[in-house]
């Protein structure tokens, strides 16, 4: 009998290597790429850079000292390598505001992105899954309706303006919650001098400071912020959670498990479930990624001080190295986030090579 | 024999026939469902609006009457309320609607249509050709759409030309994925290669063959595209970087109504939740328009 | 002794243009025998099988006068009895198996889950059980297929390894929806003979449900004719070749016969009253 065509899937490790580089390289083209279009940008820019930098009573002189020191008088192509090489270094440009290295200064705020997109996105997903599960296994119930809708209204309501809904209700009529910012002042003050900082992180770093009266008011004010983008979140992980459950119920393999005699909550946890685990995992690093953009949009409404801050603020005082330069940063996150879930998929999926 | 008999006849004696009978068949399916066609409403009510704004408006959007700044909803004459220059909100959000509609149609009108010359000639000529296309459309779809579209206005300047422009940039590629796959499958079919027997130049096989045949991706593409355009143009608006003020952009009104937002809060809620019923018309018509015609996702 | 009996089946199904009915009033007995049903796609034959099982969904409807397995009413009986019944005393093997098992679990895994839910055995004793199944099915290195995933097997492993699963509990009645139709025809030979010994040494009632008439005819002892949801023939192995119905007859002269004549093959004419 053919026993022989029990083909080989070569040694695990080969094909862990060979995933990891592939996604290495494109991830490196990307960025260029990235660094291409913002290095483009940022030579378009219609005000002279060295004016804004020296203001506009500088000498001819020192015009042409600054514009030496910038290589703003070298061929266009070496301008972007340098662009290039300067960016993997970590020198992402110097602010006109503050005089700072961007990258610096962006160290700085990134933490409170981080841990509003990530809190959001837990959210999002602790109840987006179920949903999406539980609609699917009833299709056309009021369930399925109702969470359809639901992440219906999600996917079509501006972030900007669900934040400001938020807040007037829950922060000015009810009152249940802590306002903008992510501390009241007072604490804001005694986080700069009595907390150790781990990460940046105000819930990780209070709870490990033994500051529970500090993490209590952290927690009152992200929590609204938290929870519209988890929702927003949610919207998108439940909608393609039921769409990629409904496509596994009806295959084969299902009916199969059916006729074994296995019961219909192991078809659907077990069976199925394991199928959808895979694309759920690009679903949710995705969803991550939107989260950062709506950071920008939604940190201005919650005084987040994070990196959406950061650039709108940038924005409105033309600090435009400020402005690519988180670009830059977010690009660089957003990509690495859909690269690395990419790679998750080729390497949890037996049957991609 | 009735237009509704001429419709169903089983056999058509034109191609004219079939292709109507085929339509209205999409039609009658469309019409069962209901969420879809309040969505094709509300879409409706939105062009409807646009185009007559000046008739319904009771006000003109941009005079500014301070005497009657604030005025709450529900007040004599301003049933939205006022915002803080004096304009009735209603109005504004009526001649609002032309602005996204207008945005809508030139994204519209661009990204799709670049995307599809992009992915049908990708798809079509294979090779290196192929190979730097679809490494420039991944590289622009790795890319943060908001942040680079916002990078751009940042740099090109504030205004409704720039935003539409910074949109579509970052708009097209999926469109492109879309063609290009479209292409690829229809590329090896026998009656192209019974075109190309002819005499038909690769113009005229892309042009004439190629791109119909992507049309209805691309088409169910656009129609669930446009809820998320309104969404970036709005917000872009909201960052200052759209429209200029005095003109009644909704993203723009939420904005400047913030800062009276606890207690006069029509000023931003108002246009807001036009943006949302907006966009939720063009979702719901977008899925109801992707269960008619993509059977394969019909019921998801 | 009668194992299967079903009278007056009928599925229907509630579309958004109406009901479609898609078996209309079947009848049939089964004993300790193989009975084979034939008909061409539409026909309502591989719907008949998942009766049996009452494993269709909404919006599909079965309804039938009776339907009994083994003086056991499965016609009304709960889901609950149903599931207790599906896998231990019947069990049913599909067309394909790159779809019809799981693509992300290990074969040997998914052999011995029955095993480990439904009959609560040790993991040492599912073990040993699901190679002992490889083996009866002839897989000569069970320990490696238990180890592999869906994918890496051929058409005709993965066939084997469905039957394996099937019938480790020892079912009375085996339904076989098209077994052998996603197989080359070199390796449809090996498969229906591990599945005539199968079928031979445990005494089990098959349904063998094809579109392929020949090959019904030589494995199955009877043979049910069905066209557009409803039986029109229903005839023993040995006597196909007097087949009465015109539509069973039409079936048997498209086939073509070595040594027959050269001619153009006959199409089938259909009939309208046959739907009747």
């Amino acid at each position: 009998m053919a026993d022989t065509d029990l083909t080989h899937e070569g040694a695990s490790l080969t094909r862990f290597a060979r995933a990891v580089g592939k996604t290495a390289v494109t991830l490196l083209i990307t960025f260029v790429g990235l660094l291409a279009v913002t290095f483009f940008i940022s030579r378009v820019v219609p005000t002279d850079p060295v004016l804004s930098i020296l203001g506009e009573r500088a000498t001819q002189a020192q015009i042409d000292q600054t514009r030496r020191e910038l290589g703003l008088d070298r061929p266009l192509f070496t301008q972007f390598g340098i662009y290039v090489w300067d960016a993997l270094h970590g020198d992402l440009g110097t602010s006109i505001r503050t005089k700072k290295p961007v990258l610096e200064e962006i160290g700085r705020y990134f933490p409170a992105t981080l841990e509003l997109s990530t809190l959001a996105t837990i959210i999002g997903m602790l109840i987006g899954i179920p949903a999406g599960i539980l609609a699917a296994t009833k299709p056309g119930s009021v369930l399925d309706q109702v969470v359809r809708l639901v992440g219906l209204m999600g996917y079509s309501m501006p972030v900007f303006w669900l934040g400001l809904m938020g807040l007037l209700i829950f922060y000015g009529q009810l009152g249940w919650v802590g306002g903008p910012g992510r501390l009241d002042a007072a604490f804001d003050m005694m986080m700069q001098f009595q907390l150790i900082s781990y990460s940046g992180m105000i819930l990780v770093d209070t709870a490990l400071n033994g500051r529970w009266d500090m993490f209590a008011n952290a927690v009152s004010h992200i929590i609204l912020p938290a929870a519209l983008l988890g929702y927003l979140s949610m919207a998108y992980i439940s909608r393609m959670t039921r769409s990629f459950m409904m496509n596994e119920l009806g295959q084969e393999y299902i009916t199969t498990a059916r006729v074994k005699g296995m019961s219909e909550s192991r078809v659907v946890w077990v069976h199925a479930l394991k199928n959808v685990m895979v694309p759920l995992i690009t679903v949710v690093a995705l969803s991550y990624s939107f989260l950062l953009e709506g950071a920008v949009l939604t940190e201005t409404i919650f005084a987040w001080p994070g990196l959406g801050r950061y650039i709108t603020d940038a924005l409105l005082v033309a600090d435009m190295p400020a402005v690519l330069g988180g670009t830059i940063v977010v690009g660089a996150v957003y990509i690495g986030i859909n690269m690395f879930s990419d790679l998750l998929y080729r390497l949890a999926d037996p049957r991609a090579t | 024999m009735t237009l509704s008999d001429w419709l169903r006849d089983p056999n058509p004696a034109s191609r004219l026939q079939s292709r109507m009978a085929q339509s209205y068949l999409s039609w009658l399916r469309f019409k069962r469902n209901p969420l879809a066609m309040v969505g094709l409403f509300i879409t409706l009510a939105l062009v409807a609006m646009a185009i007559f704004a000046p008739l319904l408006a009771p006000y003109d959007p941009i005079t500014q009457t301070l005497s009657q700044r604030l005025q709450p909803p529900l007040t004599q004459g301003h049933w939205m309320g006022t915002d803080d220059f004096g304009r009735d909100i209603w109005s504004r959000i009526l001649y609002g609607s032309r602005i996204t509609l207008y945005i809508v149609l030139l994204v519209i009108l661009t990204a799709p249509v670049a995307g599809l010359i992009i992915g049908t000639v990708a798809g079509y000529f294979g090779g290196w050709v192929d190979q730097v296309l679809m490494r420039i459309t991944d590289i622009f779809l790795a890319f943060p759409k908001l942040i680079l579209a916002l990078a751009l206005v940042a740099v090109l300047g504030p205004g409704m030309v720039n935003a539409v422009l910074a949109i579509a940039l970052t708009s097209w590629p999926p469109y492109a994925r879309v063609a290009r796959a479209e292409t690829l499958t229809v590329r090896k079919s026998d009656y192209i290669a019974a075109v190309k027997l002819q005499g038909a130049g690769p113009l005229r096989v892309i042009w004439g063959h190629i791109m119909p045949m992507c049309l209805p991706s691309v088409i169910i593409r656009v129609t669930l595209d446009m809820a998320g355009v309104i969404l970036t143009a709005a917000g872009l608006g909201f960052l200052g970087l759209g429209v200029q003020p005095p003109q009644p952009e909704w993203g723009l009104m939420i904005s400047a109504g913030r800062k009276f937002l606890f207690e006069q809060w029509w000023v931003a809620t108002m246009p807001g939740l036009a943006i949302f019923v907006v966009s939720l018309g063009f979702n719901l018509l977008g899925d109801g328009l992707r269960d008619v015609l993509d059977p394969r996702s019909a019921g998801k | 002794m009668t194992l299967l009996s079903v009278r007056n089946l009928r599925v229907t199904f509630d579309t958004e243009t109406g009901p479609v009915q898609a078996v209309r009033g079947v009848s049939f007995d089964l004993g300790r025998e193989r009975l084979g049903i034939v008909g061409e796609s539409g026909s309502g034959k591989t719907m008949t099988g998942r009766s049996v099982l009452r494993l269709i969904r909404p919006p599909g409807r079965i309804e039938a006068d009776a339907m009994t397995f083994d003086g056991i009413d499965i016609a009304n009986a709960s889901e609950a009895r149903m599931r207790g019944l599906r896998g231990t005393r019947m069990a049913m093997v599909m067309q394909d198996p790159k779809y019809s098992l799981n693509p992300v679990m290990k074969i040997g895994a998914q052999l011995m889950e029955g095993l480990r839910q439904r009959d609560h055995a040790g993991r040492a004793e599912a073990h040993a059980k699901a190679v002992a199944a490889l083996e009866a099915v002839q897989i000569r290195d069970p320990d490696r297929v238990m180890q592999a995933y869906p994918h890496e097997l051929s058409g005709g492993m993965g066939q084997r390894v469905m039957m394996a699963m099937m019938l480790i509990p020892g079912p009375d009645l085996l339904i076989a929806d098209e077994p052998t139709s996603a197989l080359d025809v070199t390796v449809q030979a090996e498969v229906l003979s591990i599945l005539d010994r199968l079928v031979r040494d445990r005494g089990m009632g098959l349904i063998f449900i094809s579109h392929d008439l020949r090959l019904v005819a030589r494995f199955c002892d009877r043979v049910l004719v069905m066209y557009k949801g409803r039986v029109v023939e229903e005839i023993a192995a040995r006597d196909l070749l007097r087949a009465r119905h015109p539509y069973t007859q039409g079936l048997l002269n498209c086939l073509p016969r070595i040594g027959g004549s050269r001619g153009p093959l006959p199409g089938l004419d259909r009939d309208a009253d046959w739907a009747r």
